[in-house]
């Protein structure tokens, strides 16, 4: 087995990782663009207090983020015995880890589209109203097909961000291999290891890839929608 | 098809009090910029909702219906084209938003405003010119029972107006449904409108059919000493072998204009304006002008400088002169008076000639 060839631990880091950020987005993409959609075109008492909010998971300590987590979805938490009783479990799980790469990527996900949002002409969408669009046709029709590089944008940029994160995922779900065990958890426990060090070259060059293709593609997305 | 409207809308400082009634046919509606003109307009399609009044539309109660209900064409001063589709997909909006357009209509409305050159270009591969036809089309692909338009051409320049001002004469003259039309221009007032509504200060002050309006000496003060004066009907007769010009005849006699061989056998309208008419109390001779018109004063205006404005019939059609009061005074001028009307043929502003 040569040095670069990865060992099954590591496809499964891998994979996971892939599959929380995936579901992260999914799942916060449809809040992030109703959150970015409210900052954007409305100003009403406690804007900026929405705002901030949106926003703490950039600022605060990941972990502070992680045990913020645990106290709502944990299984003593407050929200947590309500999931268990649907079945869910998410504090430990993999479902949990996609819950807290969503959280600390919505902040990013909710600037892009707001940005998208602030972009565009709302003259446009008078003019459609005119034409015999009801708002929720002139939404779908020109809205969002108006924000739809920056919604991508937002997409990449916080699967990048999902993809990468540790602080909050690791004080929330912990490190369980083929279970809460992410790229960057697996290298964190790696680098815990003596002897280890191909492996973390590996894993380090693999993430870096990764981050890298995706922050390329949201800046070829976000310069597409500035031309348009 | 008519609109009828009666409303009150006040926005902090500003309040708006408009009547208006705008059978089919072109409605302008002239004043001042800030007197409530693009309020009043905006309030017709629903984009301001009023405070109190009513609006309707082709008989049917629209006051406080939404934009989209109402089936209300709107120009605005920028094309406003949806720049993620192509322009059949613009043309085409209306449609996909549940408009009921039969393919007829749409091939009509896309020769009317040849439209088809430009089907399949992208919306900022269009000159300024181009965009607001397609803007006009697309607004009447709308099915609209009423169709507002505010300054269509006043982002244009010179050129460009008057090579879009024929297809706005054609669309008024084959659609049968009301036109409100928001202009500070007297010419392109002059050339479009079959009525004319008046505003000041917020205030819907005067209306009438265009004729009226313009030849109200009471209405120069809106309108302005370069707008105010006469539109015409006239019937173009040919061209005149011993002058050179184009011969035309109204109810009170004929004129001579320059040569507009191109609208040989048509029914144009023609503008004259009160400040290229002069005034004599003799029949002029041996006068470079050729048009002298023979007429009696009917009317007087004061202006607020040393202008008067002087109203007069040839016939059945009624002028407007303005000349100065110093003038007036001089040459005695009294009502019923006999009165020769000088017009130069040069005179006639060929941005207001139109059909």
């Amino acid at each position: 087995m040569s040095w670069m060839s990865l060992t099954t631990a590591e496809v499964q880091a891998i994979m996971l990782s892939f599959w929380v950020a995936l579901g992260a987005v999914f799942f916060s993409l449809p809040l992030a663009t109703f959150v970015a959609f409210v900052l954007a075109r409305y100003r009403f008492w406690g804007h900026g207090l929405l705002n901030a909010i949106v926003h703490l998971p950039l600022v605060m300590p990941p972990v502070v983020t992680g045990y913020l987590l645990l106290v709502l979805f944990g299984r003593k938490g407050i929200f947590g015995p309500l999931f268990e009783v649907l079945g869910i479990q998410i504090a430990f799980t993999s479902v949990g880890a996609a819950v807290a790469a969503g959280v600390m990527a919505f902040p990013l996900i909710v600037r892009s589209i707001r940005m998208a949002f602030e972009a565009i002409d709302p003259r446009l969408e008078e003019a459609g109203a005119t034409l015999g669009g009801k708002p929720s046709s002139v939404f779908m029709f020109i809205t969002l097909p108006l924000i739809g590089p920056g919604l991508l944008a937002g997409a990449v940029v916080g699967f990048a961000k999902a993809l990468g994160e540790f602080g909050a995922t690791i004080t929330f779900v912990s490190n369980i291999p083929g279970e809460t065990q992410t790229i960057a958890s697996a290298i964190y426990a790696l680098l815990q290891v003596p002897g280890q060090e191909a492996a973390v070259v590996r894993m380090i060059s693999f993430s870096i890839l990764l981050s890298f293709g995706a922050l390329l593609m949201s800046e070829t997305l976000a310069r597409r929608m500035r031309r348009s | 098809m008519s609109l009828e409207l009666d409303i009150k809308l006040k926005r902090g400082a500003f309040e708006l009090s408009a009547k208006l009634h705008a059978p089919a046919g072109l409605t302008v509606i002239f004043g001042p910029s800030g007197s409530g003109k693009t309020t009043l307009l905006r309030a017709v399609a629903g984009l301001n909702l009023p405070d109190q009044g009513t609006i309707y539309i082709d008989g049917l109660d629209m006051s406080v219906a939404p934009p989209y209900l109402r089936s209300v064409g709107y120009v605005f001063q920028d094309a406003r084209l949806l720049p993620h589709l192509d322009i059949a997909g613009n043309l085409d909006f209306p449609k996909k938003m549940g408009r009921n357009v039969s393919a007829e209509v749409r091939s009509e409305v896309v020769e009317l405003l040849e439209l088809g050159p430009l089907l399949g270009r992208s919306v900022k591969d269009l000159s300024g010119g181009e965009a607001q036809r397609v803007s006009l089309g697309r607004a009447l692909l709308s099915a609209p029972k009423c169709l507002c338009m505010d300054e269509p051409l006043s982002a244009l320049d010179h050129g460009l107006r008057q090579r879009i001002l024929p297809f706005l004469e054609r669309m008024r003259d084959q659609t049968r449904i009301p036109i409100v039309y928001v202009t500070h221009d007297a010419s392109e007032m002059a050339r479009l409108a079959d009525h004319i509504v008046l505003m000041q200060n917020g205030q819907t002050v005067m209306s009438g059919s265009a004729s009226e309006i313009l030849s109200n000496p009471a209405a120069v003060p809106i309108l302005g000493v370069r707008a105010a004066g006469t539109v015409i009907s006239v019937k173009t007769l040919g061209l005149d072998a011993e002058t050179g010009l184009t011969a035309v005849a109204f109810s009170g006699g004929q004129l001579l204009l320059p040569d507009t061989s191109h609208i040989v056998g048509r029914d144009i309208r023609l503008r004259i304006a009160a400040q290229d008419i002069v005034l004599a109390k003799e029949r002029p001779r041996a006068l470079s002008a050729l048009n002298i018109l023979k007429g009696i004063i009917t009317g007087f205006h004061r202006g607020q400088n040393s202008g008067v404005m002087v109203q007069f019939k040839v016939g059945d059609t009624v002028f407007l002169a303005r000349i100065t009061a110093y003038s007036a005074k001089k040459m005695g001028l009294v009502l019923n008076q006999k009165i020769f009307a000088i017009v130069k043929a040069s005179a006639f502003d060929p941005a207001g000639i139109g059909t």
